[in-house]
């Protein structure tokens, strides 16, 4: 009679694990730490990939980004995947000039974007970026693993990718996720 | 104002819903004859109620109040009347106010159709109905108010969803909430019968004609959405295993295991508490797949406006109908007496049989969309689960359900003989067979066995009456009289598993269909599939708030030249929401479709895509079919008469020795 | 998502997909039917990264179609299958995959139809074994209108 008693609770106790997992789903996704709509790059812990990309040309920009420059950069440093066409860039603007500000080094590839765009909404938008390189065909960028821009990866000294970050950047974001990472990969 | 009575309205019916939930519960359990009595009149005022509350919404919609936000976010002035009035459902807070409306319909119902019922089940059963409008009111009311408004309106409001522009669409979300929330009288039923600490023959007998008809519902609403994304996605699919998709489809599998396990508990008063279970499955299912689709945590095509605070709110809501129900099983079910007895090769081994099966596809169907918000949760690693791998298991799954389909109803009650049913049905397996040979040798292994199975399930059902009627080994006079005697439920118990058998047939036709995608120039032609298609010319066509594009094409057989169609794919851009529908053509003559959608334009030419989908227009006509013999079946006298008589049912068991 | 630019076309709207099918542009497809057909399979079983529940085939983002070039490129230059999938899923990971890989992490999801059959035939079974074994015993407890109408069978 015992095992009839467990196997008619068996239901509830299926209801209550899922149930259980959908509340801390969703107070994690309202805390921002849980989205089911990202997803983790698995370029994390690996060196990324050999590439070479022409620079935006004009002033400083002219030389471009190649992968051995990435895979032992010395010190940890972003890389940032944009475009001009893209709203949240825009929005991530400021946070990218102060991070930059703060003497991150940020390198720039801008993703399927006409470098004459990507000049002018550098000048409206203002610059962060150290270097940039221009991934017209987006074929770098599938490389890396990118769906999506802006995309921005912390390389530590040793080259290797430390995080990645699918959106526009924000100051929660960097303080929680991006702040730590930094203690550990300098 | 009326937007206000719309709100003041959801406020009262959500009072009376408690007091209905309340009143009726404890005055069966007090044996309140008043109380009791007074439930019918609640359950028809909360009707009322939500209805004056919905009518208000519609009128917001239809006179153009843009000052009600939902209004102003999912109408304007120039959306034609009909889209005006469907407009209200076709977003989150319409949406879910249907669904309250339609719940509170099904208390009406059983307020009004139930007469027959033992007054204090009735009242148990409109108390737990109201218990459950009262939940999701006051979610309506603190969550999602549909009547919110907004100042200063807008001059203009930003126009329903072009998509939702479609007759199809339009009238898809009723008939798909008829079908989830009509499982809730079943769910009420289980739940009162588990106060009540007692499930009978009558039970099964009560139960069923409700889920039928809400099973009914469902199978339409399904279809209904299929073909939707068929003629208006304009990629050639019909069911792309998407979790809004699969929410729909669970019910519907478990409903199809609780109608059948209904019809044990009916004759054979066995299977009690697993149809007691599947009942509270069943609903809980429909709850979860309606509420939880807009949470968020599911990556869905048909994407609600999510808001993660409403989630949380609907998963309490979700803890407490769904929780509460299987506590109560868990605590009572063990009061319920089993009984019946029979072989495992009998007319009630084949429906456990069934059970199984069906429940074993929900399990893997849930399983596998609910798999990878849960693998994110635990692993922190995201992975995709997809039509390939519903592909691969629900097939394996669902042939022995369609092979077992046609032994079933020739097997007699408690013990049956397997080779007397198989020689009754030698003809139908013969026939299946060399279906199924032949096609395998042109189509391949997959498509035969799937057209050979579709075959079984329409041939094994016409032989089940066959063999009722005695046809062809009595004379045709008495066999005609046994014919007519048969109850209708036999008649649409068949044509259901005929229904089936027609889908089956027709999802087979579709995966052997071919499609070309070609830019093509006016005078230009494409050869596809046994047929010559021409582009004769491109030409705008203005509509009342959009802007069309449309093709003509003729196309010809290939081998003798006959006109065979004249088609107009088009496209149709909505300047005010700018987006671009595309207006499939498709032209069928019953076994195949042929199917054109438009796509861009360039250089004087234009981008089609070609389809010849075999058998394509079965999947929705059999699914149709089932609906039809569900209809049929619940048309039978017995079901509407014989059911609520349960001392009847008691008598009919003997004084003494139970009927076994 | 909604806080970033997607690279659909389309943006997804309240209840409904966008309506623009996949392959707006002949051009990409392969003129070799059997390479095509090749190339099409591999695309059903991948996953539209910026979609929602499509195949790289059925969808008609920006992504989605480098992506389909791509395969198209690698079948013509004769990689097999596997390699074309490792290749997308060595980018995009597992994800990518619309039919997940066996391992530890996916073995619930893959037990479930065997799980789901077992469980019903133990319940099954079992009930029927007790219920046949109880039948020996003693039949069913009389209902209390079962016990009236005996009383005034055998007291009349």
């Amino acid at each position: 009679m015992n095992r009839r008693r467990l196997l008619l609770g068996l239901p509830l106790g299926v209801v209550a694990v899922a149930a259980t997992g959908w509340g801390v789903m969703l107070a994690r996704m309202r805390e921002g730490e849980f989205d089911p709509h990202t997803l983790p790059s698995p370029l994390i812990g690996r060196h990324v990939p050999d590439f070479s990309l022409p620079g935006l040309g004009g002033g400083s920009f002219a030389s471009g980004i190649t992968g051995t420059e990435l895979q032992k950069p010395g010190r940890p440093m972003l890389v940032n995947f944009f475009a001009s066409w893209c709203v949240p860039c825009v929005e991530e603007a400021p946070v990218l000039a102060q991070l930059a500000h703060q003497g991150l080094p940020l390198w720039g590839i801008t993703y399927k974007d006409a470098p004459d765009a990507t000049a002018a909404y550098l000048a409206s938008h203002g610059n962060p970026y150290a270097r940039i390189a221009v991934d017209r065909p987006g074929r770098v960028a599938i490389d890396w693993g990118v769906y999506g821009v802006p995309e921005t990866y912390l390389i530590d000294a040793a080259g290797i990718v430390r995080w990645r970050f699918a959106g526009a950047l924000t100051n929660t974001v960097i303080d929680r996720d991006l702040v730590p990472l930094l203690r550990t990969a300098s | 104002m009326i937007p206000e009575l719309g709100h003041f309205a959801i406020a009262l019916a959500c009072v009376i819903a408690a007091a209905q939930a309340v009143l009726s519960i404890w005055g069966a359990h007090r044996g309140d004859a008043r109380l009791i009595a007074a439930a019918p009149a609640l359950a028809l005022g909360q009707f009322i109620a939500v209805g004056l509350s919905f009518l208000a919404l519609v009128w917001s919609g239809v006179v153009s109040d843009f000052s009600v936000m939902n209004v102003a976010e999912y109408s304007s002035a120039l959306t034609p009347l009909l889209y005006k009035i469907t407009g209200t459902w076709g977003n989150h807070e319409g949406s879910i106010l249907l669904w309250c409306l339609i719940l509170s319909l099904c208390g009406a119902t059983i307020a009004v159709f139930g007469r027959g019922l033992p007054s204090a089940l009735r009242a148990r059963v409109i108390g737990v109905l109201g218990a459950v409008s009262c939940g999701f009111l006051l979610f309506t009311l603190t969550a999602s108010d549909p009547f919110n408004r907004i100042w200063p309106p807008p001059p203009d409001g930003q126009g329903v969803n072009p998509l939702l522009q479609d007759p199809g669409l339009a009238f898809h979300p009723p008939i798909l909430y008829a079908g989830y929330v009509g499982f809730s009288i079943a769910f009420a039923f289980a739940v009162a019968s588990l106060i009540e600490g007692r499930v009978d023959a009558a039970w099964g007998r009560w139960v069923r004609p409700w889920t039928l008809a809400a099973w009914c519902f469902l199978t339409c609403g399904i279809a209904l959405g299929s073909w939707w994304s068929y003629y208006e996605l304009g990629w050639g699919g019909y069911w792309f295993w998407d979790p809004v998709e699969n929410a729909s489809l669970l019910p519907w599998l478990t409903g199809t295991a609780l109608l059948h396990s209904a019809i044990v508990v009916e004759k054979r008063e066995a299977l009690k508490i697993w149809s007691v279970l599947l009942a509270i499955i069943t609903f809980s299912l429909s709850l979860s797949g309606t509420f939880l689709v807009r949470s968020g945590l599911l990556n869905s095509v048909h994407a609600f406006a999510n808001d993660p605070t409403r989630g949380i709110f609907i998963l309490a809501l979700l803890g407490i109908v769904i929780g509460g129900s299987l506590l109560l099983f868990a605590l009572r079910a063990p009061v319920l007496v089993p009984a019946g007895i029979f072989a495992p090769i009998s007319r009630e081994g084949a429906l456990v049989l069934n059970n199984i099966l069906l429940c074993a596809i929900a399990a893997v169907v849930l399983v596998g969309t609910m798999y990878p918000p849960f693998v994110q949760l635990l692993f922190g690693q995201q992975i995709s689960v997809g039509k390939p791998f519903f592909d691969s298991t629900v097939i394996p799954l669902a042939a022995p359900v369609m092979a077992a389909m046609g032994l079933g109803p020739v097997l007699s009650w408690k013990r049956a003989a397997l080779a007397p049913a198989l020689i009754r049905l030698w003809w139908a397996a013969l026939a299946a067979l060399v279906v199924g040979l032949i096609a395998a040798h042109g189509l391949g292994a997959i498509p035969a066995l799937g057209f050979g199975f579709a075959l079984w399930m329409v041939l094994s059902a016409a032989a089940e009456l066959v063999e009722r009627g005695r046809l062809f080994r009595v004379p045709l006079s008495v066999s005609w009289a046994r014919l007519r005697q048969l109850p209708r439920a036999s008649y649409g118990a068949a044509i259901g598993h005929a229904g089936l058998g027609v889908t089956v047939a027709g999802m087979v036709g579709m995966s052997l269909a071919v499609h070309s995608i070609q830019l093509v120039k006016p005078g230009q032609t494409v050869a596809l599939g046994g047929y010559r298609w021409m582009l004769v010319s491109l030409h705008d066509q203005p509509g009342p708030n959009w802007m069309g594009r449309v093709a003509t094409l003729q196309v010809n057989d290939a081998a003798s030249g006959r006109l065979v169609a004249i088609m107009h794919p088009g496209k149709r851009s909505f300047p005010l929401q700018q987006t671009t529908t595309t207006d499939v053509s498709i032209k069928t003559n019953g076994l195949r479709d042929l199917y054109v959608a438009m796509g861009d334009e360039r250089g004087g030419g234009v981008v089609l895509r070609l389809h010849v989908n075999p058998l394509a227009p079965w999947i929705w006509f059999g699914a149709l079919i089932m609906a039809i013999g569900g209809w049929l079946s619940l048309s039978d006298r017995r079901l509407r008469i014989g059911a609520p008589l349960r001392r009847v049912a008691t008598a009919r068991r003997g004084p003494v020795v139970p009927a076994e | 998502m909604s806080r970033r630019a997607p690279l659909v076309a389309a943006v997804l709207v309240a209840l409904a997909a966008a309506p623009a099918w996949a392959v707006s542009d002949p051009a990409e497809l392969l003129s070799n039917p059997a390479q095509e057909a090749r190339a099409e399979a591999i695309g059903a079983r991948l996953r539209c990264l910026v979609c929602q529940n499509e195949s790289i085939e059925d969808s008609n983002a920006d992504l989605a179609r480098d992506i389909r070039t791509i395969i198209r490129q690698q079948v013509v230059a004769g990689r097999s299958n596997r390699e074309i999938v490792g290749y997308m899923v060595q980018r995009y990971g597992n994800f990518i995959l619309l039919k997940p890989p066996f391992n530890a992490m996916t073995f619930a999801l893959w037990a479930t139809p065997f799980l789901a059959i077992a469980l019903g035939l133990i319940i099954a079974v079992g009930a029927a074994w007790r219920r046949h074994g109880k039948r020996a015993e003693t039949s069913p407890p009389l209902t209390a209108a079962e016990r009236k109408r005996l009383e005034t069978i055998l007291h009349p």
